[in-house]
Order: C-alpha cells, then structure tokens, then sequence
C-alpha cells in the first residue's frame, strides 16, 4: 500500500479539539469570512452523526432555531473551526441521531449521561 | 514546451490555508525524468523532448531498449515519453517536479479506467426508453439506419462496445502543491486514469 496520502493527511489533522460523540451538545465556534473582513460564529446543537474516517471526517450539528431545525455539517479537520466545546455529554444508543429530526419540543431531547 | 511523466498516486482533499475551503486534488508521484533525447525538425522533422520514467532492473529491458538508453547515457527506465514542442533541455538533463509551480495551469494526459463492454446509455449517453406499458425497448439503441439506401451501417455509428482504457486528456488543471522533496505533484481536480497508472503532465500551450 503507497502511504504518500496518508503522509500528506497526517499534516493537517487536527489533534486540538476535544473527544465527542454522536448526543453530545457541543458549540462550535466557526470562522466566517465576509469579504476582507473575519468573525467568529457560535453554532450550537446536539451532534447528530459524525461521519468517515481520518482527515475525511465530518460532524453534523442540530438545533433549533425560531422553531426550525437547523443542521449544519462541519469538517471535523477544518481551520476554520476555531475552538470545540463539549457542552454536555448526552446519554444516547445509537450512533447516528436521525430520530431527532421527526421530533419536537420536549421530546427532541437527549438524556444527560450521569456521571458515576 | 514544459512536461513530466509521473504516476498517479490517489486523490484526497486539502483545506485552503487562508480561507479554510475544501479542495479535492490528485496526487501524482512525478519524474525525476532523465531527458534521453532531443528532436529537431533538422534531423527528425519535429521539435520534442523524450523524457524516461521509473528505474527498472536492467534484466527488465530489451537490448535495443538498453542501448539506446546507453547512448544518452541514462541508467534503465521503464517508460520513454515524447514532449512536443521546442525546449531548452540537452540530454543528460533531469527534468523534477521543480518545474513546475502553483498555480500553473496544465493538462494531464492517462490512459483512462477500462469500463468493458457497455451499452449506449453507458458509452455515448443515450436515453432509455420507457420501462413500463409492455415497453421492450429499455436499453435498446433503436434505430440504427434507413433501409434500402443505405443498405449499410453508416460508419462511426455510436453503438454499444468496449469503453474506457484509452488516451484521455484532461485540460486546463490547476497545480495546487510541489513537493520536490517526496517528487509530489499536487494538481485540483481528478486526472484519467486508474491509480498507479501512468500519467503525462504537460504545460498548458496557448
């Protein structure tokens, strides 16, 4: 196997952010570029999947916004994020939260794992 | 005329450093590529470069292979590549991925992916017919000609057969990275071929 590709991924992974998992509630904190100009933007949510492996993954993170839902997916090795925050720790059984977006209001929820 | 002869390696993805995009580039593994001979229009009718690629065992060649590589004075290669055009390089020069910069536009030339035998709809991008209301004529080619004039098949009539594994050249690429340490060329977009399979580089001439 040539690892010429793996050689050059392993540069840019990112080895700064924090372990999480689909359930977690987790603000990411983005770079927008508008024209010359730089801002951060917070996007906050429940993460519902991460997806594919090594320097190919992503995440997708949901919430509410004014009553709809939001999803917005990020690549996990990205620069643009700026930093990661794990808000919580959510106690789920599956892998991939899909359920979420068929609920609303109180039942789109997700369990906070105790601790201990 | 600028070139190189490499082999492609795969495609992965890169974030732009500054605006943080995703872009998909092949990796090809180019030269370094010994010139073996210069053509002239005086002497051969043409103005090329031939380039050799990838060191092989001596037992690997033929003779005439070997001496003619001998007479340039370059060690076996498995692969011997014309480029076209005028250029500045004498025998004994190497030609490196240093040639080459980012953002230089080029065109990548492979043998592309062989697909087998296909049908129209594959190969030539024909519509189906209608798959229900006892249609039988789902993947047919329908006609293909008059009747008692021409009494023939009219020549280069697009029909079903075998696809891929010829020369394709794949224009106005973008190199994104050099990498003359591992002899990496990056380049945006994809390039024909299947991986591991041989690729020329060539400048783009306008």
């Amino acid at each position: 196997m040539n690892t010429t590709i793996e050689s050059l991924e392993q540069r840019h992974l990112r080895t700064d952010l924090p372990d999480f998992k689909a359930g977690d509630t987790v603000r990411v904190h983005f770079k927008v570029i508008e024209g010359n100009r730089q801002r951060i933007q917070v996007f906050e949510g429940i993460c519902i999947k991460r997806q594919g492996s090594g320097f190919r993954e992503t995440f997708t993170v949901r919430k509410q916004s004014f009553g709809v839902g939001v999803e917005r997916t990020f690549p996990l090795h990205s620069p643009k994020i700026e930093k990661l925050e794990v808000v919580s720790i959510g106690d789920v059984r599956r892998a991939k939260l899909y359920y979420l977006r068929s609920r609303v209001g109180k039942k789109a929820r997700v369990r906070e794992l105790r601790q201990g | 005329m600028k070139g190189i002869v490499g082999r492609k390696v795969g495609m992965t993805q890169v974030f732009d450093p500054e605006s943080g995009e995703v872009t998909a580039v092949t990796v090809i593994e180019a030269g370094p590529c010994p010139v073996v001979q210069v053509k002239s229009v005086e002497t051969d009718g043409y103005d090329a470069v031939q380039l050799a690629f990838e060191p092989v065992p001596e037992r690997k060649l033929t003779k005439p292979e070997l001496g003619h590589l001998r007479k340039a004075g370059v060690a076996p290669h498995r692969h011997l590549v014309e480029m076209r055009g005028p250029s500045e390089l004498a025998v004994g020069d190497t030609v490196t991925v240093e040639s080459f910069q980012p953002g230089d536009r080029v065109t990548v030339s492979g043998i592309s992916i062989g697909k087998g035998y296909q049908g129209t709809i594959k190969r030539h991008g024909f519509t189906r017919g209608p798959v229900s209301h006892g249609s039988h004529n789902i993947r047919k080619p329908g006609s293909i000609g008059a009747s008692a004039f021409p009494s023939r098949v009219v020549k280069g009539m697009r029909m079903a057969g075998r696809m891929g594994g010829t020369r394709v050249s794949q224009r106005g690429l973008v190199v994104y990275e050099v990498d003359p340490e591992r002899n990496l060329l990056l380049v945006k977009g994809s390039v024909p071929g299947p991986k591991s399979g041989i690729v020329e580089i060539r400048e783009v001439s306008r």
